[in-house]
């Protein structure tokens, strides 16, 4: 009984992983506030719904995605592989010769994040809170977006093998200027959406890529260059969801002005 | 037709985000890589339970994580102890991040680099030492990032001037830190906010951004994610130039 013997030990990890959480909660909650939860019996509930769907959500991952992802992001850093899908073999690779790890990296970002659960979750606040005018789909895009930016930007520093910090404050210099112009209930959510797109399946994904590129290239140590992914994936999202803020309000405000114009035109 | 609502449709919906890594995988393999599938049956088990476990994840959040967290922010903001709150706020950060699996794994490469680059000696112990004090480094820093989040709240601070802050803080940082942890010290920021942290802490913020009169729960409410991920960047790299 392999899945269950593993069902069970991805079970027993996840209440590890949980019970930090729920030991302060609880002790919080009896000997502080010393008020019962209301609606206890539905958010314990709801508590182990959350522990069996993230066990059962790493179990798949485990079996099908992770595998397989990391083999193909072995196979498509493979200098062969590489070398294969050129008419002229040179005998030293140029950054412009990486097209389909480019695409790769790309892809499996904005992939991965459209089925994050913790951007899910957020989103789903969004909209709640919002009323419904930042729609959950709407940011989830924006924020995969900006994560298939960063990840092919950051495989493309691996492979030129430029500074990591360059890249990042310049990033910093651009969310800062971008603040002044976004609308203003967007930018605490904006930069929060930096911080939720990595975790459970985006990191193993990117981390793999990362290091299959560096311990490919001459002249990378995968240690050094492998990291700095996971920073790119956690910075153009901010950039990503404030343009998106940016753009629907630019719309709306041309909308009503045209609008507008249309309305005296009438008269 | 209850049935198809309660059970069916999250299913499908669960189906449609996973629909785009299925899309891209099979793509790869078939077309760029050019190889069938090994163990196609896998996959597809593995696929399924993806989805039973997403749906039953977000259920969940619905019914248990959010409440917890908007209940308990309005219980302290009902009781108006402004020490229990952040202590409560340090050790939600502190304590979902000290056992998380993705910064321990993190924390033994970065023990090996440090080990590597001469930093520290190369034998196990010196290591795991390194490895725990880097944990204890990020779970500190995330455990102070939620408490400045849930202060700023309180005072209706704007986000971007601690934002800005943080962002010097960093840059400031890159320039002093030993180039060896610069890029772990990126990678810590993203590491440390995990799937059921996220739910729990913006719930809380957005709970007391709607409990505290004057604050608007869309402008005030998010932005503790944003700190924790931006304090464990500062606070790796500073521990990278003492050790």
């Amino acid at each position: 009984m392999p899945f269950l013997t593993e069902l069970f030990f991805t079970t027993l990890s996840t209440i590890k992983d949980v019970l930090p959480i729920v030991l302060i909660i609880f002790g919080f909650q009896y000997f502080v506030i010393k008020r019962p939860l209301p609606n206890l019996k539905k958010i314990i509930i709801g508590m182990l719904y959350v522990i069996l769907g993230l066990t059962f959500f790493l179990i798949g991952l485990e079996e099908a995605l992770f595998p397989l992802g990391r083999l193909m992001a072995q196979q498509l850093t493979d200098p062969a592989f590489i070398r294969a899908g050129l008419d002229s073999a040179a005998d030293v690779l140029q950054w412009s010769d990486y097209t389909w790890v480019y695409i790769f990296a790309a892809a499996i970002g904005f992939s991965t994040t459209i089925a994050e659960p913790s951007l899910i979750a957020v989103a789903i606040m969004a909209n709640d809170v919002s009323g419904g005018s930042i729609g959950a789909r709407g940011l989830r895009i924006s924020v995969a977006i900006g994560v298939a930016v960063g990840i092919a930007l950051g495989v493309f520093r691996i492979i030129s093998g430029t500074p990591l910090h360059y890249y990042i404050i310049t990033g910093y210099i651009i969310v800062i200027i971008q603040t002044f112009y976004a609308p203003k209930i967007i930018i605490g959510l904006a930069y929060d959406s930096g911080g939720v797109t990595t975790s459970t399946v985006t990191v193993p994904l990117v981390a793999a890529l990362g290091l299959g590129l560096a311990s490919t290239i001459p002249g990378r140590n995968p240690l050094l260059d492998g990291f700095g992914l996971i920073a790119f994936a956690s910075l153009f999202p901010i950039m990503s969801v404030m343009f998106y803020a940016q753009a629907s309000a630019w719309a709306a405000h041309r909308k009503a002005k045209n609008s507008a114009l249309q309305d005296e035109g009438g008269e | 037709m209850r049935l198809v609502k309660q059970i069916i449709a999250p299913l499908l919906s669960s189906a449609r985000d996973l629909l785009p890594i299925i899309i891209v995988v099979t793509f790869f393999q078939l077309f760029v890589l050019q190889q069938p599938f090994p163990n196609l049956e896998k996959i597809i088990s593995g696929i399924v339970y993806v989805m039973i476990g997403m749906t039953l994840f977000i259920r969940g959040l619905e019914m248990g994580l959010f409440p917890v967290g908007e209940s308990m922010a309005y219980a302290f903001a009902r009781k108006g102890s402004l020490f229990w709150l952040l202590l409560f706020s340090f050790l939600l950060g502190f304590g979902t991040t000290i056992a998380e699996p993705a910064l321990i794994a993190v924390a033994d490469e970065a023990a090996t680099v440090a080990a590597n680059g001469g930093m520290i000696a190369t034998d196990d112990a010196a290591k795991k030492s390194y490895a725990y004090g880097l944990r204890l480094t990020v779970a500190i820093s995330v455990g102070f990032a939620i408490l400045v989040g849930v202060i700023r709240i309180l005072k209706g601070w704007p986000i971007h001037y601690l934002i800005a802050i943080g962002y010097l803080g960093v840059i400031i940082m890159t320039a002093f830190a030993p180039k060896e942890i610069i890029g772990i010290a990126y990678d810590s920021g993203g590491v440390t906010t995990s799937t059921i942290t996220v739910p729990l802490v913006t719930a809380l913020g957005v709970g007391l951004a709607s409990s505290i009169s004057g604050r608007n729960p869309m402008i005030d409410g998010f932005g503790l994610i944003a700190f924790a991920s931006l304090t464990p960047m500062i606070f790796v790299m500073a521990y990278g130039m003492m050790m």
